[in-house]
């Protein structure tokens, strides 16, 4: 099949994670998700990055804002599913006017098969935009690191929240007749 | 379910008590109650005050801690702040950032929605908690000497610390601190990084 999987393959990861260090990432923190599996592993890998996991996305923010007022860049990262358990704790970024940086996999779109992630990932866009997130949607591999380092350039220049939803088209379907 | 032991500590004066010897020490405080009690104990530029983001305030402590390994960073928080990130424990037990302590003002209650019981005066033992994650000293404290004795496991014993204190429900008058998000991050980050807090 053409549209299974390509994680064992893909660029993309190492890119991002050379991105990352390009942006003077020092902390990463995550909520596990497949389409991050290579990235995370590159992140644990690298001593020079501390890396916290994570009960729940919204730590996730919190643990960002943090990170900043002691002077540090970090990048979050996590799959659409917990997009919506971040809601309420972007107010402390958009109040404090402070930088965010979230990765997000996404689910629920491009040949999905189960109809239980369709409900958060058709509203992952909707629900960071209304919270004030800048979004970028990137549904081809290729122009990921460019997305990523801008995005980056923009959080931490301009003291924004901004997500970056790598699509399910990116990261490849699973094929459930295998 | 646990005895009911009687709470005698009064709030303001167990804050009023551990910042006395802040130093150079890094607070965060969780929304509500506890960011009155820092404001009334003294308004200081190393304080970062939380008017939102309820459950979040132990992880920017977290975040800190790691971005600023060389100086200790303490959470002032309260129960019902705390029980709603809990899972941060976890978060930080695995993190084990040997700089942070969290500090639980713990009036069993939800004192900024009209002091409805919290799960702590039902047998939730936070103290346990972190101890179940991994926490390096946790500790329970009831009386005006135990905080004695917590106050240099708050400041000096390697993290992570967990203090869970027991206050009264007495009456403590509103002290409020500045609540400008923008205005707060800036001058708290102009405290800890200098010049490079513009950059």
């Amino acid at each position: 099949m053409a549209a299974t999987k390509k994680k064992t393959t893909a660029k993309w990861p190492a890119q991002i994670f050379k991105t990352l260090k390009d942006a003077d990432i020092g902390q990463i923190s995550y909520v596990p998700d497949a389409g991050h599996a290579d990235l995370i592993k590159a992140c644990l890998a690298d001593n020079r990055i501390k890396t916290t996991r994570l009960t729940t996305e919204e730590e996730g923010i919190a643990l960002a804002l943090g990170a900043w007022l002691g002077g540090e860049r970090s990048a979050l990262l996590m799959q659409s599913s917990g997009v919506g358990n971040c809601i309420n704790m972007l107010s402390i970024i958009q109040e404090t006017r402070s930088p965010l940086l979230m990765l997000v996999t996404m689910r629920g779109e491009w040949g999905e098969f189960n109809p239980w992630q369709i409900p958060m990932g058709q509203g992952t866009a909707k629900a960071l935009e209304d919270a004030g997130v800048i979004v970028y949607h990137v549904e081809v591999a290729d122009e990921l690191p460019e997305t990523v380092y801008a995005a980056s350039q923009i959080a931490f220049n301009s003291y924004r929240p901004v997500a970056v939803l790598i699509g399910q088209r990116v990261i490849g379907f699973k094929d459930w007749r295998k | 379910m646990a005895a009911k032991k009687k709470i005698t500590l009064n709030r303001r004066n167990v804050v009023s008590r551990i910042v006395r010897d802040r130093g150079h020490v890094l607070i965060v405080t969780g929304l509500g109650s506890t960011t009155w009690d820092a404001a009334a104990a003294g308004d200081h530029p190393n304080n970062f005050y939380l008017w939102g983001g309820m459950g979040g305030a132990a992880v920017t402590g977290l975040g800190l801690a790691r971005a600023q390994p060389g100086r200790r960073v303490i959470v002032l928080t309260g129960d019902g702040e705390m029980l709603m990130g809990i899972g941060s424990l976890a978060t930080i037990g695995v993190a084990a950032p040997p700089n942070l302590a969290i500090c639980v003002i713990d009036n069993q209650r939800y004192g900024e929605t009209g002091m409805q019981e919290t799960h702590t005066g039902h047998g939730v033992d936070l103290a346990a908690m972190a101890a179940g994650a991994g926490f390096a000293h946790t500790e329970t404290v009831w009386t005006k000497k135990d905080v004695e004795s917590a106050i240099p496991h708050l400041y000096e014993t390697e993290g992570p610390v967990f203090v869970d204190i027991k206050v009264n429900t007495d009456y403590v008058p509103m002290v409020l601190p500045m609540r400008d998000g923008t205005a707060i991050r800036s001058r708290f980050r102009e405290a800890v990084l200098g010049d490079r807090a513009f950059d």
